[in-house]
Protein backbone atom coordinates (compact mmCIF):
# COMPACT_ATOMS: atom_id res chain seq x y z
CA UNK A 1 0.00 0.00 0.00
CA UNK A 2 2.68 2.44 1.39
CA UNK A 3 4.06 2.20 -2.59
CA UNK A 4 1.06 3.64 -4.13
CA UNK A 5 0.77 6.93 -4.51
CA UNK A 6 -1.63 8.93 -2.41
CA UNK A 7 -3.23 11.00 -5.13
CA UNK A 8 -4.21 7.77 -7.50
CA UNK A 9 -5.71 6.11 -4.15
CA UNK A 10 -7.55 9.20 -3.55
CA UNK A 11 -8.97 9.55 -7.37
CA UNK A 12 -9.39 5.82 -7.36
CA UNK A 13 -11.68 5.62 -4.01
CA UNK A 14 -13.43 8.99 -5.16
CA UNK A 15 -14.85 7.54 -8.62
CA UNK A 16 -15.94 4.74 -6.44
CA UNK A 17 -17.65 6.62 -3.96
CA UNK A 18 -19.12 9.84 -5.92
CA UNK A 19 -19.76 8.05 -9.76
CA UNK A 20 -22.98 8.50 -10.62
CA UNK A 21 -24.31 6.20 -13.34
CA UNK A 22 -27.27 7.09 -14.92
CA UNK A 23 -29.05 3.93 -16.59
CA UNK A 24 -32.09 3.37 -15.79
CA UNK A 25 -34.55 2.47 -19.22
CA UNK A 26 -34.40 -1.02 -19.54
CA UNK A 27 -33.15 -1.55 -16.02
CA UNK A 28 -30.40 -3.73 -14.61
CA UNK A 29 -31.40 -6.76 -14.66
CA UNK A 30 -29.78 -8.30 -18.18
CA UNK A 31 -26.33 -7.18 -16.98
CA UNK A 32 -23.45 -8.78 -14.87
CA UNK A 33 -22.06 -6.39 -12.41
CA UNK A 34 -18.60 -7.48 -13.20
CA UNK A 35 -16.72 -5.29 -15.62
CA UNK A 36 -14.66 -6.81 -18.66
CA UNK A 37 -12.62 -4.69 -20.71
CA UNK A 38 -11.99 -5.17 -24.68
CA UNK A 39 -9.93 -3.79 -27.41
CA UNK A 40 -11.20 -3.04 -31.00
CA UNK A 41 -11.92 -1.16 -33.46
CA UNK A 42 -15.22 1.04 -33.87
CA UNK A 43 -17.67 0.14 -37.19
CA UNK A 44 -20.55 2.63 -35.63
CA UNK A 45 -21.36 4.81 -33.48
CA UNK A 46 -25.73 5.87 -32.62
CA UNK A 47 -26.50 8.96 -31.40
CA UNK A 48 -29.81 8.37 -30.12
CA UNK A 49 -32.37 7.80 -27.40
CA UNK A 50 -33.69 6.22 -25.40
CA UNK A 51 -29.83 4.94 -25.54
CA UNK A 52 -26.57 5.57 -27.60
CA UNK A 53 -24.63 2.71 -28.70
CA UNK A 54 -21.19 1.94 -30.23
CA UNK A 55 -20.48 -1.08 -32.54
CA UNK A 56 -17.30 -2.62 -32.41
CA UNK A 57 -14.97 -5.37 -33.40
CA UNK A 58 -12.75 -7.15 -31.59
CA UNK A 59 -10.56 -10.82 -31.80
CA UNK A 60 -11.70 -13.42 -29.41
CA UNK A 61 -8.86 -15.90 -27.77
CA UNK A 62 -9.03 -17.96 -31.07
CA UNK A 63 -8.35 -14.72 -33.27
CA UNK A 64 -11.76 -14.63 -34.37
CA UNK A 65 -13.83 -11.35 -35.07
CA UNK A 66 -16.38 -10.76 -32.42
CA UNK A 67 -19.16 -7.82 -33.19
CA UNK A 68 -19.76 -6.12 -30.21
CA UNK A 69 -22.40 -3.57 -29.15
CA UNK A 70 -22.39 -1.70 -26.22
CA UNK A 71 -24.95 0.58 -24.87
CA UNK A 72 -24.33 4.26 -23.47
CA UNK A 73 -26.65 6.21 -21.89
CA UNK A 74 -29.23 8.40 -23.62
CA UNK A 75 -27.81 11.82 -25.73
CA UNK A 76 -29.14 14.64 -23.13
CA UNK A 77 -26.74 12.29 -20.37
CA UNK A 78 -23.89 12.03 -22.39
CA UNK A 79 -23.62 15.53 -23.45
CA UNK A 80 -22.98 15.92 -19.56
CA UNK A 81 -20.63 13.98 -19.47
CA UNK A 82 -18.05 15.51 -22.86
CA UNK A 83 -19.74 13.05 -25.37
CA UNK A 84 -21.08 14.21 -28.85
CA UNK A 85 -22.05 12.80 -32.09
CA UNK A 86 -18.53 12.52 -33.04
CA UNK A 87 -17.23 11.25 -30.10
CA UNK A 88 -16.32 7.98 -32.00
CA UNK A 89 -16.36 7.17 -35.39
CA UNK A 90 -15.68 4.34 -37.44
CA UNK A 91 -11.98 3.15 -37.62
CA UNK A 92 -10.94 4.50 -33.72
CA UNK A 93 -9.26 2.02 -31.97
CA UNK A 94 -10.70 2.02 -28.77
CA UNK A 95 -10.15 0.18 -25.12
CA UNK A 96 -13.85 -0.08 -23.96
CA UNK A 97 -14.89 -1.38 -20.37
CA UNK A 98 -18.24 -2.77 -19.63
CA UNK A 99 -20.86 -4.46 -18.05
CA UNK A 100 -21.83 -7.05 -20.66
CA UNK A 101 -24.96 -9.36 -20.78
CA UNK A 102 -25.67 -12.42 -18.67
CA UNK A 103 -26.32 -14.39 -21.72
CA UNK A 104 -22.61 -14.00 -22.60
CA UNK A 105 -23.05 -12.12 -25.88
CA UNK A 106 -21.06 -9.79 -26.94
CA UNK A 107 -23.57 -7.14 -26.11
CA UNK A 108 -22.58 -4.62 -23.25
CA UNK A 109 -23.23 -1.62 -21.14
CA UNK A 110 -19.74 0.78 -21.34
CA UNK A 111 -18.34 2.29 -18.75
CA UNK A 112 -15.48 3.61 -19.59
CA UNK A 113 -13.92 4.11 -23.25
CA UNK A 114 -9.94 4.73 -23.83
CA UNK A 115 -9.48 6.41 -27.02
CA UNK A 116 -5.97 5.49 -28.91
CA UNK A 117 -4.52 8.99 -27.88
CA UNK A 118 -5.33 8.22 -23.97
CA UNK A 119 -8.26 10.24 -23.85
CA UNK A 120 -11.17 8.93 -21.46
CA UNK A 121 -14.82 8.80 -22.39
CA UNK A 122 -16.42 8.02 -18.96
CA UNK A 123 -20.47 7.26 -18.70
CA UNK A 124 -20.28 8.35 -15.12
CA UNK A 125 -20.68 11.99 -14.01
CA UNK A 126 -20.01 13.02 -10.06
CA UNK A 127 -23.17 14.10 -8.19
CA UNK A 128 -23.92 17.83 -8.10
CA UNK A 129 -23.35 19.23 -4.05
CA UNK A 130 -26.17 18.60 -1.82
CA UNK A 131 -28.01 22.25 -1.05
CA UNK A 132 -29.55 22.66 2.13
CA UNK A 133 -32.68 24.11 1.34
CA UNK B 1 12.27 19.73 0.97
CA UNK B 2 9.44 17.19 1.17
CA UNK B 3 8.19 18.00 4.48
CA UNK B 4 8.23 21.81 3.72
CA UNK B 5 6.30 20.79 0.54
CA UNK B 6 3.48 19.20 2.65
CA UNK B 7 3.58 21.55 5.02
CA UNK B 8 2.59 24.69 2.39
CA UNK B 9 0.26 22.15 0.82
CA UNK B 10 -1.26 21.35 3.90
CA UNK B 11 -1.46 25.39 4.78
CA UNK B 12 -3.11 26.36 1.11
CA UNK B 13 -5.80 23.04 1.74
CA UNK B 14 -6.41 25.14 5.08
CA UNK B 15 -7.30 28.46 3.15
CA UNK B 16 -9.05 27.09 1.06
CA UNK B 17 -11.41 24.92 3.26
CA UNK B 18 -11.53 27.05 6.52
CA UNK B 19 -14.17 29.76 5.90
CA UNK B 20 -12.50 33.42 6.79
CA UNK B 21 -15.12 35.38 8.80
CA UNK B 22 -15.63 37.71 5.76
CA UNK B 23 -16.21 34.48 4.19
CA UNK B 24 -18.35 32.22 6.09
CA UNK B 25 -21.41 34.88 5.67
CA UNK B 26 -23.55 33.22 2.69
CA UNK B 27 -25.91 35.53 0.84
CA UNK B 28 -29.23 34.99 1.62
CA UNK B 29 -31.17 33.85 -1.35
CA UNK B 30 -33.66 36.60 -3.17
CA UNK B 31 -37.31 36.32 -2.22
CA UNK B 32 -39.21 34.68 -3.89
CA UNK B 33 -41.72 36.54 -6.44
CA UNK B 34 -45.10 36.58 -5.49
CA UNK B 35 -47.30 34.58 -7.44
CA UNK B 36 -44.81 33.32 -9.73
CA UNK B 37 -43.50 29.94 -10.61
CA UNK B 38 -42.06 30.57 -13.98
CA UNK B 39 -38.54 29.78 -15.27
CA UNK B 40 -35.92 27.02 -16.04
CA UNK B 41 -36.07 24.82 -13.47
CA UNK B 42 -32.90 21.92 -12.77
CA UNK B 43 -33.23 19.22 -10.47
CA UNK B 44 -31.34 21.09 -7.55
CA UNK B 45 -29.42 17.61 -6.30
CA UNK B 46 -27.98 17.00 -9.86
CA UNK B 47 -29.93 15.61 -13.25
CA UNK B 48 -29.80 12.30 -11.66
CA UNK B 49 -31.95 13.11 -8.79
CA UNK B 50 -35.23 12.77 -10.87
CA UNK B 51 -34.57 10.06 -12.99
CA UNK B 52 -36.11 8.07 -10.24
CA UNK B 53 -35.75 4.50 -11.69
CA UNK B 54 -36.70 2.85 -8.97
CA UNK B 55 -40.38 4.84 -8.82
CA UNK B 56 -41.73 7.93 -7.04
CA UNK B 57 -38.39 9.16 -5.15
CA UNK B 58 -40.66 9.64 -2.11
CA UNK B 59 -41.80 5.82 -2.30
CA UNK B 60 -39.10 3.83 -3.98
CA UNK B 61 -40.15 0.23 -4.76
CA UNK B 62 -36.73 -0.95 -3.07
CA UNK B 63 -38.66 -3.57 -0.77
CA UNK B 64 -38.45 -1.84 2.23
CA UNK B 65 -41.75 -1.81 4.38
CA UNK B 66 -41.98 1.68 4.81
CA UNK B 67 -42.25 2.07 0.96
CA UNK B 68 -44.53 -0.14 0.61
CA UNK B 69 -47.86 1.33 -0.80
CA UNK B 70 -51.44 0.82 0.55
CA UNK B 71 -52.98 -1.28 -2.18
CA UNK B 72 -56.56 -1.85 -2.67
CA UNK B 73 -57.09 -5.99 -3.74
CA UNK B 74 -57.31 -4.85 -7.52
CA UNK B 75 -54.24 -2.49 -6.67
CA UNK B 76 -52.08 -5.36 -6.19
CA UNK B 77 -53.73 -7.62 -9.02
CA UNK B 78 -52.93 -4.60 -11.57
CA UNK B 79 -49.47 -4.61 -9.88
CA UNK B 80 -49.01 -7.62 -10.47
CA UNK B 81 -49.69 -7.50 -14.34
CA UNK B 82 -46.74 -4.96 -14.23
CA UNK B 83 -43.45 -5.80 -15.53
CA UNK B 84 -41.01 -3.36 -14.81
CA UNK B 85 -36.83 -3.28 -15.75
CA UNK B 86 -35.95 -1.24 -12.13
CA UNK B 87 -36.66 -1.81 -8.43
CA UNK B 88 -37.21 -4.89 -6.41
CA UNK B 89 -39.99 -6.00 -9.13
CA UNK B 90 -37.28 -5.83 -11.84
CA UNK B 91 -37.73 -8.58 -14.42
CA UNK B 92 -35.12 -9.05 -17.69
CA UNK B 93 -35.77 -6.91 -20.25
CA UNK B 94 -37.32 -9.56 -22.77
CA UNK B 95 -40.01 -9.35 -20.15
CA UNK B 96 -40.70 -5.73 -19.60
CA UNK B 97 -44.03 -4.80 -20.63
CA UNK B 98 -44.01 -0.94 -19.34
CA UNK B 99 -45.52 0.73 -22.38
CA UNK B 100 -42.85 3.11 -22.51
CA UNK B 101 -40.23 1.59 -22.42
CA UNK B 102 -41.67 -1.30 -24.52
CA UNK B 103 -43.69 0.77 -27.25
CA UNK B 104 -43.00 4.56 -26.83
CA UNK B 105 -45.84 5.43 -25.41
CA UNK B 106 -46.53 8.77 -23.67
CA UNK B 107 -45.91 8.65 -20.01
CA UNK B 108 -49.22 10.51 -19.16
CA UNK B 109 -49.15 11.86 -15.87
CA UNK B 110 -48.47 11.54 -12.76
CA UNK B 111 -45.12 9.06 -14.31
CA UNK B 112 -44.33 12.22 -16.40
CA UNK B 113 -43.50 13.70 -12.26
CA UNK B 114 -41.86 10.50 -11.49
CA UNK B 115 -40.06 9.47 -13.55
CA UNK B 116 -37.21 11.08 -16.00
CA UNK B 117 -37.74 14.31 -14.51
CA UNK B 118 -35.10 16.80 -15.74
CA UNK B 119 -34.90 20.31 -16.82
CA UNK B 120 -38.35 21.56 -16.51
CA UNK B 121 -39.96 24.74 -18.13
CA UNK B 122 -42.85 26.58 -16.28
CA UNK B 123 -44.14 29.36 -18.20
CA UNK B 124 -47.20 31.52 -16.99
CA UNK B 125 -49.87 33.28 -19.43
CA UNK B 126 -53.03 35.67 -17.03
CA UNK B 127 -55.35 32.35 -17.29
CA UNK B 128 -52.90 29.43 -17.38
CA UNK B 129 -49.64 28.06 -16.38
CA UNK B 130 -47.79 25.67 -18.94
CA UNK B 131 -45.04 23.14 -17.69
CA UNK B 132 -42.74 22.12 -20.79
CA UNK B 133 -41.06 18.91 -20.20
CA UNK B 134 -37.48 18.21 -21.00
CA UNK B 135 -38.08 14.38 -21.54
CA UNK B 136 -40.46 13.51 -24.15
CA UNK B 137 -40.41 16.94 -25.18
CA UNK B 138 -44.58 17.43 -23.49
CA UNK B 139 -46.05 19.86 -22.57
CA UNK B 140 -49.36 20.53 -20.37
CA UNK B 141 -51.64 23.14 -19.30
CA UNK B 142 -53.14 23.69 -15.81
CA UNK B 143 -55.60 25.98 -16.38
CA UNK B 144 -55.67 28.96 -13.56
CA UNK B 145 -58.61 30.68 -14.28
CA UNK B 146 -60.59 30.39 -11.38
CA UNK B 147 -62.22 27.32 -12.68
CA UNK B 148 -63.06 24.12 -10.95
CA UNK B 149 -61.99 20.90 -11.84
CA UNK B 150 -64.54 19.14 -13.31
CA UNK B 151 -65.27 15.51 -12.16
CA UNK B 152 -66.03 13.96 -15.37
CA UNK B 153 -64.91 14.29 -19.16
CA UNK B 154 -65.61 13.02 -21.77
CA UNK B 155 -62.47 11.45 -22.88
CA UNK B 156 -59.54 10.02 -20.50
CA UNK B 157 -56.64 11.84 -21.68
CA UNK B 158 -52.54 10.61 -21.13
CA UNK B 159 -51.99 14.37 -19.17
CA UNK B 160 -55.43 14.67 -18.12
CA UNK B 161 -57.01 17.64 -16.95
CA UNK B 162 -55.35 19.82 -14.49
CA UNK B 163 -56.77 22.96 -12.49
CA UNK B 164 -54.81 25.07 -10.11
CA UNK B 165 -54.73 27.78 -7.69
CA UNK B 166 -52.80 29.90 -5.73
CA UNK B 167 -53.33 28.67 -1.68
CA UNK B 168 -51.03 31.73 -0.97
CA UNK B 169 -47.91 34.20 -2.35
CA UNK B 170 -45.77 31.18 -3.26
CA UNK B 171 -47.83 27.91 -3.45
CA UNK B 172 -49.50 27.40 -6.54
CA UNK B 173 -51.72 23.71 -5.92
CA UNK B 174 -52.96 22.14 -8.67
CA UNK B 175 -55.25 18.83 -9.33
CA UNK B 176 -55.43 16.22 -12.37
CA UNK B 177 -57.83 14.12 -12.87
CA UNK B 178 -58.91 12.20 -16.32
CA UNK B 179 -55.86 10.63 -17.20
CA UNK B 180 -55.43 7.54 -19.02
CA UNK B 181 -54.99 3.95 -16.63
CA UNK B 182 -53.03 2.58 -19.85
CA UNK B 183 -50.06 4.41 -18.19
CA UNK B 184 -48.18 3.13 -15.61
CA UNK B 185 -47.95 5.89 -12.09
CA UNK B 186 -44.14 5.21 -12.32
CA UNK B 187 -41.05 3.51 -13.52
CA UNK B 188 -41.77 1.07 -11.19
CA UNK B 189 -45.01 -0.81 -12.41
CA UNK B 190 -47.55 0.98 -9.75
CA UNK B 191 -50.75 1.58 -11.35
CA UNK B 192 -53.93 4.22 -10.97
CA UNK B 193 -56.96 4.07 -12.29
CA UNK B 194 -59.32 6.52 -13.92
CA UNK B 195 -60.14 7.60 -11.13
CA UNK B 196 -57.00 9.25 -9.69
CA UNK B 197 -56.76 12.45 -8.51
CA UNK B 198 -53.37 14.04 -8.10
CA UNK B 199 -52.10 17.19 -6.53
CA UNK B 200 -49.21 19.12 -6.83
CA UNK B 201 -48.43 21.80 -4.64
CA UNK B 202 -45.40 23.70 -6.09
CA UNK B 203 -43.62 25.82 -3.55
CA UNK B 204 -41.34 28.90 -4.35
CA UNK B 205 -38.99 28.66 -1.24
CA UNK B 206 -36.97 31.98 -2.82
CA UNK B 207 -36.30 33.08 -6.14
CA UNK B 208 -33.69 30.49 -7.23
CA UNK B 209 -35.42 27.65 -5.51
CA UNK B 210 -38.95 25.15 -6.14
CA UNK B 211 -40.21 22.60 -4.13
CA UNK B 212 -42.69 20.08 -6.21
CA UNK B 213 -44.97 18.17 -4.14
CA UNK B 214 -46.92 15.52 -5.85
CA UNK B 215 -49.91 13.49 -3.52
CA UNK B 216 -51.54 10.26 -4.87
CA UNK B 217 -55.15 10.06 -4.62
CA UNK B 218 -56.53 6.75 -6.21
CA UNK B 219 -59.09 4.63 -4.14
CA UNK B 220 -59.44 2.24 -6.49
CA UNK B 221 -55.55 1.46 -6.11
CA UNK B 222 -55.28 2.84 -2.82
CA UNK B 223 -56.27 2.59 0.13
CA UNK B 224 -55.40 5.99 1.32
CA UNK B 225 -53.52 8.96 -0.03
CA UNK B 226 -49.71 8.58 -0.26
CA UNK B 227 -46.74 11.39 -1.25
CA UNK B 228 -45.18 10.33 -4.09
CA UNK B 229 -42.73 13.28 -4.55
CA UNK B 230 -41.98 15.42 -1.44
CA UNK B 231 -41.03 19.00 -1.56
CA UNK B 232 -38.19 17.83 -4.50
CA UNK B 233 -36.12 20.62 -4.77
CA UNK B 234 -35.65 22.35 -8.31
CA UNK B 235 -33.43 25.18 -8.46
CA UNK B 236 -33.37 28.23 -11.15
CA UNK B 237 -31.32 28.05 -14.24
CA UNK B 238 -30.50 30.71 -16.34
CA UNK B 239 -33.57 32.65 -18.18
CA UNK B 240 -31.21 31.81 -21.49
CA UNK B 241 -30.81 28.44 -20.81
CA UNK B 242 -31.30 26.20 -23.77
CA UNK B 243 -32.97 23.06 -23.06
CA UNK B 244 -32.09 19.74 -24.89
CA UNK B 245 -34.19 17.46 -26.97
CA UNK B 246 -35.26 14.26 -26.09
CA UNK B 247 -38.03 12.47 -27.84
CA UNK B 248 -39.03 8.62 -28.65
CA UNK B 249 -38.19 8.40 -31.95
CA UNK B 250 -39.61 5.06 -33.67
CA UNK B 251 -36.51 4.54 -35.95
CA UNK B 252 -33.76 5.15 -33.54
CA UNK B 253 -36.32 3.35 -31.01
CA UNK B 254 -36.36 0.16 -33.07
CA UNK B 255 -32.91 0.39 -34.31
CA UNK B 256 -31.76 0.43 -30.32
CA UNK B 257 -33.80 -2.65 -29.36
CA UNK B 258 -32.53 -4.77 -32.52
CA UNK B 259 -29.12 -4.21 -31.65
CA UNK B 260 -29.30 -4.64 -28.11
CA UNK B 261 -31.45 -7.84 -28.66
CA UNK B 262 -33.30 -6.77 -25.25
CA UNK B 263 -36.83 -8.19 -26.59
CA UNK B 264 -35.56 -11.18 -27.66
CA UNK B 265 -36.60 -13.51 -24.88
CA UNK B 266 -33.51 -15.78 -26.09
CA UNK B 267 -30.89 -13.45 -25.14
CA UNK B 268 -31.23 -13.92 -21.49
Amino acid sequence: MKDIPASIVFVVVGLLVVSVPLFAHHGNAAFDPASVTVKGTVTDWTWGNPHCFVKFDAKDDQGAIVHWVAETSNPSDMVDRGWTKQSLKPGYEVTVTMQIVKSGKPIGRVQRIVLADGKVLSTTLPPAPKTNQ
Amino acid sequence: MLKRFVASAIAVATLLTVPSPGRAQTAQPAPAPRHDISGIWDPANGRGDGIMGTGAKAMPEDGKPEHQLPYTPLGLATLALHKPGNGARMVHPSEINDPEVVSCDPQGLPRENLYELRTTQILQTPLSVVILYEFDKIWRVIWADGRELEKEHPEPRWFGYSVGKWEDDYTFVVQTNGTDERTWLDKAGRPHSEDLVMTERFHRVSQDRLEWTVIIDDPKMYTKTWVALDKFPMKLLPPTTDVREMLCSNTEFKAYHKAMEFLDPDAK
